[in-house]
């Protein structure tokens, strides 16, 4: 702390008691300059210390706590969106305020960045502190060991003092004390002893590893990416990890498209297994592989068991039905199409849209602008049909069908428009460009039916899709170590003890000690007992 | 056997209550000279305050008195916490035996898990220190509570694992969890007495201070609490770094601010802040010990109304 010196001058004395006392002049200010050094400093010993950051700590677990009641987006956009339908005037003030993102929000940043700044400040002189502590030697034994909370006094330990000294020191040393014999002037000895540095240590170790979590996490989310695709099985099925091919994507700040390992990926074959209840038994995907121009490699990734290359895993996240529906238009050519159902419910009752953009084009003079006859067919696909309703009651296909309504004209793909591939233009629909045919057909696998104009369309089967999560996070192994490190030395910082011994070996007459504990724990008596016993004997 | 299970946490949950009422009775009738532990300190000089020996004084109770009383029902209690805790072992264990896997596969047999736990850790501290006997009166109400709770609202017959937790992290991860909540149990019930008798010694009469009256030293009772968290801490940090580690290979990222691993968080760094307050010599203890009463309300937020109210937010991928 800077050192205000006032500079006062005399105190004026009345020269005689009648006489009003000239007034003082003001003392001079230390100046702006050094006014603010000292604000300054103040402020960084506000910020460092050890209440700043409790209050820190408790302000860090207040923030999360909106994090945890309002949806986030991270963790489920559609919750957001159904947070804005049904407050809508709230939602837009909460999305300012970062409420939707809590955790990279401004506010959120600050205090773990406040905290963990308080905790740079603090730990770095304390680090210097505990060097100094480790290389210098235990200090001189107080004068008057008596006063210490463990004392023995009147030890007789016959012998030259030189030679009690040594013998003490040998003895504290083979407990693993730090110890070193002293020479008085009177000709007596003092033994100064310290044990449990490892607490400190420990302790520093702890913080220091908060630092690398943190530094980890950084790296890890400027790094590293993560995508999201349903692949359907096939080999004509398969995708590349990049970034057009996924549905889903997010980078992180300093990943560049080119940096994606490249690795082509298909999914050989789909197992899941249900129990009679209906519940998930057990889901793996074999896939088949390569990395680059290397050979093709087959693994298996199921839900607790991803498939880890060098840089990039990939993790099996859900799974569906994809219906396969052949089309055989007016002109003869026959398409198919493999199209995924997204799943609404937990028995797979699955919805989506099979199009067949390419259908009823003329092959002598091309396809009609003004009245392309495009084909759709949308709907519903249950794979365990109870026989009437139009919602599955089991996740498994043990009674297939595939509820479709058949649509005919433009489907606005053309448009330029983004749209899903879950559904269809509503917009074209509405306007009457697309428009739906007769009441939905029923088909089961294998089935045909036949449309108003004569084409068919077979439901050829279904094949799974699975949801595929690609992840690259190189910061991992730096937060795993610093998690690891984290744990070791809270728990050198919990059970280590730091304790101080002292022995005064007067010239002549009996041996006195005494123990000092850094902060009270249990075992401290017991221990200088202990010690007092074994060097009597 | 999975009926033997039910059965059985009926008989515990049975005997935890009357072990409540047996302590009930013995805080009734107890005097403060029945079973008195005086903890001595010595003056301080120089030195720190540092734990000093405890001098036990045993006052002979005459016949049947309201004394004699007290120490019979205190005795009894502690018996009936020992055939609850032995039948709620069962119940743990059978549960186990009829699923064919550890008992902590959902949120019914975590709790389970988690109260065995507690009383473990209660039975282990009445025994290495019978002075904090008048403590079992709020330990076996939050264990009857949870139970009672437990059995009533939350129970789900024996069912195979989802996928997601065919792992051997479910041992790791969650053993390690319903371990530091049930020691964290313990240390809630000796933190709420801290305060309970702090009160009473600074002359509060509002209601639960003079319940104090009956209770050890109040030192010696934030030294219990602090013992208690300094065990249970690590154990956690433990829980959630798993928990992490788990997270990476089921979900792909090892941490996603997923409602229970924020709640996690939560706990953790409230239960750190008691840490840190007990070391902060400028903060009085009184704030650290409700610090620690914070972090249970945390964790039972954290067990209770994550599972109950915000599983809604948890998903996995964007395809649902």
């Amino acid at each position: 702390m800077t050192v205000e010196r006032r500079l006062a001058g005399p105190a004026p004395a009345p020269a005689h008691d009648d006489e009003p006392a000239p007034p003082e002049a003001p003392p001079p200010g230390i100046g702006p300059g050094k006014a603010l050094v000292a604000v300054g400093r103040r402020s960084w010993r506000w910020l460092t210390s050890m209440r700043t950051a409790l209050i820190l700590l408790f302000l860090l677990a207040i923030a999360a706590v909106p994090g945890s009641l309002l949806p986030q987006r991270n963790v489920s956009a559609e919750r957001v969106t159904a947070w804005y339908g049904t407050h809508p005037k709230l939602a837009p003030l909460v999305d300012r305020l970062g409420g939707f993102d809590v955790f990279a929000s401004p506010w959120f940043s600050a205090i773990y960045l406040l905290l963990f700044t308080s905790l740079v400040g603090c730990l770095v002189p304390r680090l210097r502190e505990h060097i100094r502590a480790l290389v210098r030697v235990p200090p001189e034994a107080p004068s008057r060991l008596d006063r210490l909370p463990a004392h023995a006094g009147g030890l007789d330990l016959p012998g030259d003092p030189a030679d009690v000294a040594t013998r003490l020191r040998a003895a504290l040393r083979s407990r693993r004390f730090r110890a070193v014999a002293r020479p008085q002037p009177d000709g007596g000895f003092t033994v100064s002893a310290e044990k449990g540095y490892l607490k400190e240590t420990g302790n520093l170790l702890f913080h220091f590893a908060l630092l690398t979590l943190l530094v980890g996490v950084a790296f890890g989310s400027w790094y590293g990416y993560k995508a999201d695709r349903v692949v359907v099985q096939g080999t004509d099925q398969g995708f590349c990890n990049t970034l057009q091919q996924y549905d889903e994507y997010g980078l992180g700040a300093r990943v560049r498209p080119q940096d994606l390992e490249p690795f082509c990926l298909t999914v050989t074959d789909f197992q899941a297994r249900f129990l009679d209840s209906g519940q998930p038994a057990d889901y793996r995907a074999t896939v088949s592989y390569t990395i680059g121009d290397g050979a093709a490699r087959n693994a298996v990734i199921k839900v607790n068991d991803p498939l880890r290359l060098s840089r990039a895993r990939v993790y099996l996240v859900g799974h569906g039905y994809a219906p396969v529906l052949r089309y055989t238009d007016r002109y003869g050519h026959a398409q198919t199409i493999v199209a995924p159902f997204l799943y609404l419910d937990d028995n797979k009752t699955s919805s989506g849209v099979v199009t067949f953009p390419d259908a009823n084009v003329d092959p002598a003079r091309g396809r009609d602008p003004a009245d392309p006859q495009q084909v759709a067919f949308a709907g519903v696909y249950v794979p365990t049909s109870d026989g009437h309703s139009d919602v599955s009651v089991f996740p498994a296909e043990r009674n297939p069908v595939l509820v479709v309504t058949p649509y005919r004209g433009d489907l606005g793909v053309d448009s330029g428009v983004p749209g899903s591939v879950y559904t269809l233009n509503q917009h074209q629909i509405a306007t009457g460009k697309l428009r739906a045919l007769s009441a939905p057909l029923r088909l089961r696998p294998g089935q045909s039916a036949t449309l108003d104009d004569g084409t068919t369309v077979q439901f050829v089967g279904t094949r799974p899709w699975t949801a595929l999560t690609v992840r690259y996070d190189p910061g991992e192994t730096v937060v795993l170590v610093g998690a690891v490190s984290l744990l070791v030395g809270l728990l050198a910082s919990l059970t280590g003890r730091r304790r101080r011994v002292f022995f005064r070996v007067p010239p002549t007459g009996p041996v006195a000690a005494g123990a000092l504990a850094r902060s009270r724990y249990p075992g401290f008596h017991a221990e200088f007992d202990t010690l007092v016993k074994e060097i009597l004997s | 056997m999975s009926a033997l299970s039910d059965q059985l946490l009926v008989y515990a949950i049975l005997g935890y209550t009357l072990a409540m009422l047996a302590y009930a009775v013995e805080y009734a009738f107890g005097t403060r000279g029945v079973v008195n532990r005086v903890a001595t300190r010595e003056l301080v000089g120089a030195g720190a305050p540092v734990d000093a020996p405890v001098a036990v004084e045993e006052v002979r109770p005459a016949p049947l008195d309201n004394a004699r009383i007290g120490e019979l029902a205190g005795r009894a209690a502690l018996a009936c916490t020992a055939v609850g805790w032995a039948l709620h072992a069962g119940c743990v264990v059978t549960r186990g035996v009829a699923a064919g896997r550890v008992p902590w596969g959902n949120m019914y047999e975590l709790i389970l898990s988690a109260c065995l736990v507690g009383s473990t850790a209660w039975l282990v501290a009445v025994v290495r220190r019978p002075s904090l006997r008048p403590l079992g009166l709020l330990v076996t109400l939050v264990l009857v509570l949870l139970l009672g709770v437990d059995g009533m609202l939350l129970y789900t017959k024996i069912g195979p694992l989802m996928p997601a937790l065919h792992s051997y992290w479910l041992v790791i991860h969650v053993t390690a969890a319903v371990t530091a909540s049930g020691i964290f149990l313990l240390g809630f019930a000796a933190a709420a007495a801290t305060l309970v008798r702090t009160g009473y010694d600074e002359g509060k009469v509002r209601f639960p201070y003079p319940l104090g009256a009956r209770l050890p030293e109040a030192d010696a009772l934030e030294r219990v609490t602090f013992r208690v968290h300094a065990l249970g801490f690590p154990i956690w940090t433990f829980a959630v770094i798993c928990g992490a580690i788990w997270a990476e290979a089921a979900w792909g990222r090892y941490w996603g601010w997923d409602p229970k691993e924020t709640w996690s968080f939560i706990a953790w760094v409230i239960y750190a802040g008691y840490l840190h307050a007990r070391a902060t010599p400028s903060v009085r203890r009184t704030v650290a010990t409700w610090l620690a009463v914070l972090g249970w309300c945390a964790m039972m937020v954290n067990l209770f109304g994550v599972n109950l109210f915000l599983t809604g937010l948890h998903s996995y991928a964007g395809i649902k």
